[in-house]
């Protein structure tokens, strides 16, 4: 037995166990990573739902990259910032089908732009799953669009300067200007209470979308350790005290409306 | 001795030490081994079981769904 284990005289009710969507295999994420914490919960929400045979995934180029390995439902890849692009096609070939899009900042805030705009102009009606971790992260922790204003990455050394780097793009609140999209909500990996919320959010959205309510994104403030250059419990903190106050957690858009 | 109501399985080999379950834990039940797994991680193991209240933090909290949490059915006498 490889496990700690403190066995139970009698077979108890589970209040916890690893989601059956959710392959049975070590990830590569280094150690406190949000991608795990996000995928944990997608496969959650398609366990609880009940539609991992007919879901599709589209992956990113980014950390995320090799999300087949570890969800057990179907995933395609996309070329760097394409995923709502290829979940449009899907979608609208196989309109029966459940697709998400799974996106980094730097996939989906930098070179992916123009593909999430017009996704969500269109209310193309997929779910766009956008881990925002302030860097980008499998390329060695280089700043994004999503990088706090002095925060030092490899290409911004002496900190992020607006004067000449802008500031942190807040996709939501983008997004939320225009007129088709049905969900947006923010919420960050930064306490069990934040993955809660995280876990209902992305449960909001799958069900619109199997009620083809139209296009939703949920925007996950999540850590990189490693390119924030903390530790695990450092970077969650990093998430409470820097990032959440420069992107505001909450539901910018319910039921396509804006939330004011 | 009055009866532990939860047990707590956490995997070793699963887990990297990322010690997030720990500081979530509101009763001090968890931390984290001085031994390594075979990942080269001080894996995070269930010191204090009696003091577990079910409360998920850490399940919810782990990166790596390596925790998994049982409510004991407490027979009544
Ligand atoms: C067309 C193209 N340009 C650049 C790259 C290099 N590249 C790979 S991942 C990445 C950024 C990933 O950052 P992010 O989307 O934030 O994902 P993270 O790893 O942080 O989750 C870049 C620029 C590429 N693979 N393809
Ligand atoms: S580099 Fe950052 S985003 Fe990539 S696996 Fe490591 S912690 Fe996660
Ligand atoms: S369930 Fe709550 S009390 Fe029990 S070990 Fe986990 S965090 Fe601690
Ligand atoms: S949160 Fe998970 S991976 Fe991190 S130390 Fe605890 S059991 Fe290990
Ligand atoms: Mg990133």
């Amino acid at each position: 037995m490889s496990a700690t284990r403190i066995r139970p005289k009698k077979k108890g009710r589970i209040l916890y166990r690893r989601p059956l969507s959710l392959v049975d295999r070590a990830t590569h994420f280094c150690p406190g990573c949000g991608h795990g914490t996000t995928h944990k919960l997608i496969a959650e929400v398609l366990d609880t739902l009940k539609i991992r045979e007919k879901t599709i995934g589209v992956a990113p180029v980014g950390c995320a990259v090799m999300a087949y390995y570890y969800l057990n439902c179907d995933i395609s890849e996309a070329a760097h910032g394409r995923t709502p692009a290829v979940a449009t096609g899907i979608k609208r070939c196989l309109p029966d089908r459940i697709v998400f899009s799974y996106q980094g900042d730097g996939d989906l805030a930098a070179i992916g732009m123009a593909e999430t705009i017009h996704a969500a102009n269109r209310g193309e009606n997929i779910t766009v799953i956008f881990v925002n971790n302030s860097v980008y992260g499998m390329t060695g922790g280089q700043m994004a669009p999503t990088t706090l204003n002095g925060q030092k990455t490899a290409t911004s050394p002496c900190g992020r300067d607006s004067r000449s780097m802008g500031t942190p793009i807040r996709i939501c609140e983008l997004l939320n200007t225009l007129d088709s999209p049905w969900h947006i909500e923010r919420v960050a990996l930064n306490s069990p209470a934040g993955i809660r919320k995280a876990r209902k959010a992305l449960l909001v959205a799958f069900k619109g979308q199997m009620e083809g309510k139209g296009y939703s994104l949920i925007e996950i403030l999540s850590p990189c350790p490693v390119h924030m250059r903390l530790s695990p419990r450092d970077a969650v903190r990093f998430i409470t005290e820097g990032m959440i106050p420069a992107f505001p957690l909450g539901v910018f858009r319910k039921e396509g409306k804006p939330v004011a | 001795m009055k009866a532990k109501p939860y047990s707590l399985r956490i995997d070793r080999n699963r887990c990297k030490g990322c010690e997030l379950c720990v500081s979530v834990c509101p009763r001090q039940v968890l931390d984290l081994s001085e031994e390594i797994n075979p990942l080269g991680y001080h894996f995070a193991r269930v010191t204090n079981p009696s003091h577990c209240i079910g409360c998920m933090n850490c399940s919810d909290m782990c990166p790596d769904a390596a925790i998994e949490i049982q409510k004991r059915l407490i027979r009544h006498a």
